[in-house]
């Protein structure tokens, strides 16, 4: 009698504790071994480029933290930054919102790292590693809330500059917190990187070569694991980045043993960059001198007639930019998050497109699984870094 | 290699196919029609280095014609270069070469646009809807589509 096989199709819903959020794989295999794998997005779909379309340039700000809501100043950065260079601002803000939305970042930075080594590690069952990093991250998220009001979705940045200057103390704050880092990162390092287990479950799995890694469009950690040397913050530096003095980790092992190191180092080098940061803060202006586009300061619209109808303009109407169009990129923790503008001189935008890091990161999520064991596919999820907020935006 | 350079160069080659080339802001966009786009975007990759396609859209401009845009932005990695490429499409004939076979990464980029903008890719290995259900009608992102939904009232107080 002949023994005919075929493969099994079952599906890794939705909701499933180890997608890191609403993703749906249907997943092909034969015995333990994935033949095929193809995911499914557009369950967290909210219409985020479709809601710009009827929202001045300031309004759409809040939107942005909801994209990546794990790196929610990375994604105010990047709209903020494109907005500005729509404008042709980019050389009016001052140093001290360019030193500041440097440290928000690579805070920012650590929280996104943080979180993803906590989840990363809790799927392949580290569960100790998960509860340390959140333990980090709560001191992050309490600065976050002393800086702008919300743990989370901070909505900190504004066009032209900061909304609010730093609370008094909080530079001692992030700068005790920055000094900390690298020893709790060594104690993740301990947990981790000598484990035979983790080694076992990490070294070889989720290999992509590096012509394939640029073909299909990864960016980011991911990308600079598979050998690729290029950082948005140091070729095509934002904000006052040329000025800092950092490593870009770079590995040749394009596995994920490779992406865990390269996002440990990260982490290492932003601390480095919030302490240089730190000690580059003077005392000055946090908005562009631009009154037309950003707001004046309180006792200006209460006492001056100037302020007054500044403010009401603006707040109703918002500003308009010239008519064309551009892109800016930035190097998000996930890889390069970028806000495709068009203006018709209008105060709404035409269009807002967002490339999402992790949406073009889960394109190349199919060829990494093919003929790797399912209990890879989760170590390849988690090494990916892929948050759906942004994936479906 | 500059921007001017590799615009000339691309005017070499293609001298019919580049209807406008603008430099706004420190960036350049250049216009081509979209018949030979998978030329064109070969002709990037290869010859001028531009190995990463960073975003591929489609923008909807309700009232011009062409109505639609797609808008392909290249990086350079080596050079670390940006260029846009912006190709003119009509309503009627809303359907454009892919260029998946040039760059992987067009594949989710070009069913993103189908879905939202109802522009289709020939010969696209896989042209189905990422976003939205598979069994939605319409295309969201169209400027004629309403933005609560097809089944609501349009709302009707300021938004500001």
């Amino acid at each position: 009698m002949a023994v005919t096989t075929e493969t099994m199709t079952i599906n890794m819903g939705p909701q499933h504790p180890s997608t890191h959020g609403v993703l749906q794989l249907i997943l092909e295999l034969d015995g333990e071994i994935v033949q095929k794998a193809t995911p499914h997005i557009g369950f967290l779909h909210r219409g985020t480029e479709k809601l710009s379309e009827h929202r001045t340039y300031h309004q759409i700000i809040p939107l942005t933290d909801r994209l990546d809501y794990l790196a929610p100043m990375s994604n105010n950065l990047g709209y903020v930054l494109a907005v500005e260079k729509l404008l042709g601002i980019t050389d009016q803000i001052p140093e001290r919102a360019k030193t500041i939305r440097v440290i928000m970042a690579e805070l920012t930075r650590l929280k996104s790292h943080l979180v993803w080594l906590a989840c990363h590690a809790l799927d392949i069952g580290a569960m100790t590693v998960f509860l340390y990093c959140f333990r980090e991250r709560e001191n992050i998220t309490d600065i976050y809330e002393k800086v702008s009001g919300a743990r989370m979705t901070s909505n900190y940045f504004r066009v032209g500059g900061l909304s609010d200057d730093l609370p008094d103390g909080l530079e001692q704050e992030i700068r005790k917190f920055a000094e900390s880092m690298p020893g709790h990162i060594e104690t993740y390092e301990g947990l981790l990187t000598g484990n035979k287990i983790w080694q076992k479950r990490t070294i070889g799995v989720g290999v992509i070569s590096k012509e394939a890694a640029i073909d299909i469009g990864i960016t980011g950690p991911a990308l600079r694991a598979s050998g690729v040397d290029w950082d948005l913050r140091r070729d095509n530096p934002y904000s006052g980045y040329e000025d800092y003095d950092f490593e870009v980790p770079v590995r040749d092992d394009c596995d994920t043993f490779a992406r865990y190191k390269v996002r440990l180092d990260e982490m290492r080098q932003a601390s480095r960059i919030i302490l240089q940061a730190l000690d580059k803060l003077k005392p000055g202006p946090i908005l562009a001198d631009c009154p037309k586009i950003c707001l004046p300061p309180k006792k200006d619209v209460v006492n001056t007639i100037e302020g007054l109808i500044h403010h009401f303009k603006i707040i109703s109407e918002g500003f308009s930019p010239e008519p064309g169009e551009i892109y800016q990129g930035v190097e998000a923790p996930k890889g390069e998050l970028g806000f495709y503008l068009v203006s018709d001189g209008s105060p709404k935008p035409v269009r807002m497109k967002i490339r999402p890091p992790s949406f073009v990161n889960l394109q190349g999520l199919p060829q990494m699984v093919e003929g790797r064991l399912l209990a890879d596919v989760i170590a390849i999820i988690g090494t990916l870094d892929i948050v759906l907020g942004e994936i479906d935006r | 290699m500059s921007d001017q350079a590799i615009v000339e160069k691309l005017k070499a080659k293609f001298s019919t196919a580049v209807l406008d080339v603008v430099e706004h802001r420190g960036e350049t966009t250049v216009t081509v029609e979209k018949e030979p786009i998978v030329e064109i975007c070969t002709f990037l990759r290869d010859e001028c280095g531009y190995n990463l396609l960073t975003d591929l859209c489609g923008v909807d401009y309700l009232g011009k014609a062409p109505r639609f845009m797609v808008v392909y932005n290249l990086y350079n990695i080596t050079a670390k270069q940006r260029l846009r490429v912006k190709i003119p499409v009509a309503e009627q004939d809303a359907n454009v070469d892919t260029v998946s076979s040039v760059w992987g990464t067009a594949n989710w980029h070009e069913r993103e646009c189908w879905d939202l903008m109802g522009i289709s890719f020939n010969n696209h290995p896989d042209l189905r809807r990422i976003l939205m259900p598979a069994d939605w009608e319409g295309h969201p992102l169209r400027k004629d589509y309403p933005v609560q939904g097809p089944d609501r009232e349009p709302y009707q107080g300021r938004l500001s």
